[in-house]
């Protein structure tokens, strides 16, 4: 069986990273004949050669300026596996959108230009990959025929990344020279690069893991949507929609609901059967991490959205504190006492940013202080929150451990937020 | 014991978390229903995230007036069927009372818009269901999940809302709406897999017939009450079958001998041709054609 792989591109502006996509695409013939036809004559258009960066680059004001604004989606399959494809932008003022790209990928691959090295942007995005934790990163050393296909300098630029990947606790980075515009390494291995005898980019995506199996961590359920259909057939039923964040709901399992604390246990899962004219359930035994269910409880207990079903022995407990990093998106900036929105699985509550215990230094990787974070920062805060949630720390559980920040007044996504590992008070 | 979640399985949950989603965090959402199969599968989906209880939502059909009677008639049928509440825009009546004109070329699906967007302040809708999917096209390639338009329900693409995980910020102001496409991530194939593993019905168009077409830019159309042959086209009959569905003046056919899902994957599996390169006129009218209409609120 086939798995499907989510990568995300990152690097800085004009190191390549469309271009490559668009090879990717080109050469797992994955692009069909009106797609190439339509590049064709815009590039001949502009009189230039084949450009593949106009295969994702799909805005007006994209084409006009020659940049990468907003994450591209594209979709393709090899006889291996099929994969989501996430083209970022490079440019410092569109990094809202490559954290965007980054937070649904398995894998990052990131872009060097081999005649500039690592540049403040290749060291935001290898800060972001980390921060989100995405389980491989994949260098590019690109243009690796404008340097003469030079070891040395492929050499040179991995031992740096590498460097850095450490730093920020990157555990999996693997290392390719590529050229996206002539497609060395890409798909087909190089005649040019005959002292690199590793696999081709292709190769490295088809055998990465997919997705964290979470299925044997314990049980996080966040209910989303209380179902009472109140017909003849259904009188009674009462079912609690949700998605299993982690672990394996099993009919019969003991079961905590969070915030309230009270004890209960799986009466039963149930499972859709639509046709034409019908619209009923049946009963199914268990369900694992990522599936969408209903679940029913045996007691009558008082469950809404926001409530979190979790395992009975191995229960986060609830908080109104934490302790977090947030990668900032706003143009406005984080001061201390700020009032915003917390977005924590299925509640959205009130916050107040007690603390900005730091920021990120691009060039030292430290953390420095910080009296407030800017578009872009990633900084470490402390939030007090008004109603109590049911979180784990990010390292051990992405949907529980994460959360978003929202402008109350005009909705907008103010920071992407990972909950730290040492433990915030608990209530 | 083990369970496997094949792709089809992680899509299908995706897709009914952002139902449930918006069915908590919304008032009063609608699904774009034509009863074309992308709508199709879009409203499946809402009946499995919601099952045993009924769908929680209205739908909204704007209808160009160039309708296929198959899918009309199956679009009432379902209505019918499950006692669901639709709504229709007609852009006939726009044209009837002088708000919008004809086009010099007789299509009508860029006039979709204006009703559109007034069926949405009419009955205040805050989140407006689109079966788009990310696969069609540059600009849809561009299109967050959960993605806000303003009070004149105009997309700006240069200044989306940063989208995180699975957390769907759905907030807006008064008098702005969100656009939602739980399809974003679906393929065309992924549509006629899953159309041939949950049997979901479709019109009889989506499969092989004989029908009297002709070719026009590379594409077949129909013989029909709003599209003829100019001189020097040539009608012969056919057997074919619909990629898409729109309006019938500028939606083309393409050949096939597909009449099942299943030989319709084989098929998709293997064109050469995008969906909407094979069969919409419309869209090769410029280079951003989409991204210009979708920018003033179309679907
Ligand atoms: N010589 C050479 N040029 C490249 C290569 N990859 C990209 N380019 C060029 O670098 C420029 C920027 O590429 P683009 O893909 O738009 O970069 P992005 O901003 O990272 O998406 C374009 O002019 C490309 O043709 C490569 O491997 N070799
Ligand atoms: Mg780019």
């Amino acid at each position: 069986m086939s798995t499907l792989l989510r990568l995300a591109t990152a690097g800085s502006v004009d190191d390549g990273k469309s271009t490559l996509v668009g090879r990717l695409l080109h050469d797992c013939k994955a692009i069909l004949a009106d797609q190439i036809a339509h590049v064709k004559t815009v590039s001949e258009a502009r009189g230039g050669d084949f450009d593949f960066a106009l295969l994702t680059d799909g805005l007006r004001a994209e084409r006009e300026q020659g940049i990468t604004i907003d994450v591209a989606y594209r979709y393709f399959a090899t006889d291996k596996r099929s994969f989501i494809l996430a083209d970022c932008p490079g440019h410092v003022q569109y990094t809202r959108n490559t954290v965007t790209g980054a937070s649904t990928a398995d894998v990052v691959i990131i872009l060097v230009d081999a005649r500039h090295g690592v540049l403040e942007q290749t060291r935001r995005h290898l800060a972001v990959a980390g921060l989100l934790r995405v389980p491989h990163v994949v260098l590019a050393v690109n243009k690796i025929d404008l340097v003469g296909y030079d070891e040395a300098v492929f050499t040179k630029i991995a031992k740096d990344v590498g460097e850095v990947a450490d730093q920020l606790g990157i555990a999996d980075l693997k290392a390719i020279p590529v050229s996206a515009l002539v497609g060395d390494n890409v798909v087909e291995h190089s005649a040019d690069t005959a002292w690199y005898d590793g696999p081709t980019l292709l190769e490295v995506l088809e055998n990465a893991n997919g997705r964290t199996d979470t299925s044997n961590q314990p049980l996080r359920f966040p209910v989303q949507y209380v179902i009472r259909p109140q017909t003849d057939e259904y009188r009674d039923y009462r079912g609690y929609t949700g998605t299993v964040a982690s672990g394996t709901v099993t009919v019969g399992d003991p079961v905590i609901v969070l915030p309230a604390g009270r004890r209960t246990s799986i009466a039963g899962i149930d499972r859709p059967v639509v046709t034409a004219t019908s619209t009923a359930v049946v009963e199914r035994p268990s369900a694992i991490a990522g599936e969408a269910v209903t679940v029913r409880l045996a007691d009558d207990i008082d469950v809404a959205r926001g409530s979190v079903i979790v395992a009975a022995e191995h229960s986060p407990g609830t908080r109104r504190e934490l302790a977090a990093t947030v990668s900032w998106l706003a143009d406005r900036p984080l001061t201390v006492g700020a009032r915003v929105l917390i977005k924590h699985t299925t509640t959205t509550a009130q916050a107040i940013v007690t603390k900005i215990t730091g920021a990120l230094d691009l060039d030292t990787l430290g953390v420095i202080d910080a009296a407030e974070l800017a578009l872009n920062d990633i900084g470490k805060v402390q939030l007090k929150i008004a109603a109590p949630l049911a979180a784990d720390p990010y390292s051990s559980n992405a949907i529980t451990g994460s959360f978003l920040l929202i402008d109350a007044h005009d909705g907008w996504t103010l920071a992407a937020g990972m909950i730290d590992d040492e433990e915030g008070e608990l209530l | 014991m083990s369970i496997t979640v094949t792709e089809l399985d992680a899509l299908e949950s995706e897709s009914i978390f952002v139902f449930r989603e918006v069915a908590a965090e919304f008032e009063r959402p609608v699904i774009l229903f034509s009863g074309g199969k992308d709508s199709i599968v879009m409203l499946h989906l809402a009946r499995k995230a919601f099952s045993p209880a009924a769908v929680p939502f209205t739908l909204l059909h704007v209808d160009t007036g160039h309708n296929f009677p198959e899918v009309l008639a199956y679009r009432d049928a379902v209505v019918e069927q499950l006692g669901l509440r639709l709504e229709v825009a007609k852009v006939e009546d726009y044209i009837a009372d002088g708000r919008l004109r004809e086009r010099t070329d007789g299509t009508r699906n860029q006039l979709q818009t204006v009703p559109l967007l007034d069926a949405i302040n009419a009955h205040r809708f805050d989140a407006v269901f689109g079966g788009g999917r990310r696969d069609e096209e540059r600009a849809r390639a561009k299109e967050r999940i959960f993605s806000l338009r303003d009070e004149f329900g105009q997309w700006d693409p240069r200044n989306q809302r940063p989208e995180l995980w699975s957390l769907y910020n759905g907030r807006h102001r008064p008098g702005e709406h969100v656009r939602v496409f739980p399809l974003s991530n679906w393929t065309e194939l992924d549509v006629w897999n899953y159309i041939e593993r949950e049997q979901i019905p479709l019109p009889s168009i989506y499969y092989a017939h004989e029908r009297d077409v002709f070719e026009r830019d590379g594409m077949l159309l129909a013989v029909g009450p709003y599209s003829q042959p100019r001189s020097g086209e040539t009608v012969a009959q056919r057997v074919v079958r619909y990629r898409t569905v729109g309006d019938m003046s500028c939606t083309g056919a393409v050949a096939s001998t597909a009449t099942s899902p299943a030989e319709v994957v084989i098929e998709v599996a293997a064109s050469e041709i995008t969906e909407r390169g094979a069969t919409r006129a419309d869209d090769r009218a410029s280079e951003a054609a989409m991204e210009d209409r979708k920018r003033e609120g179309y679907f």
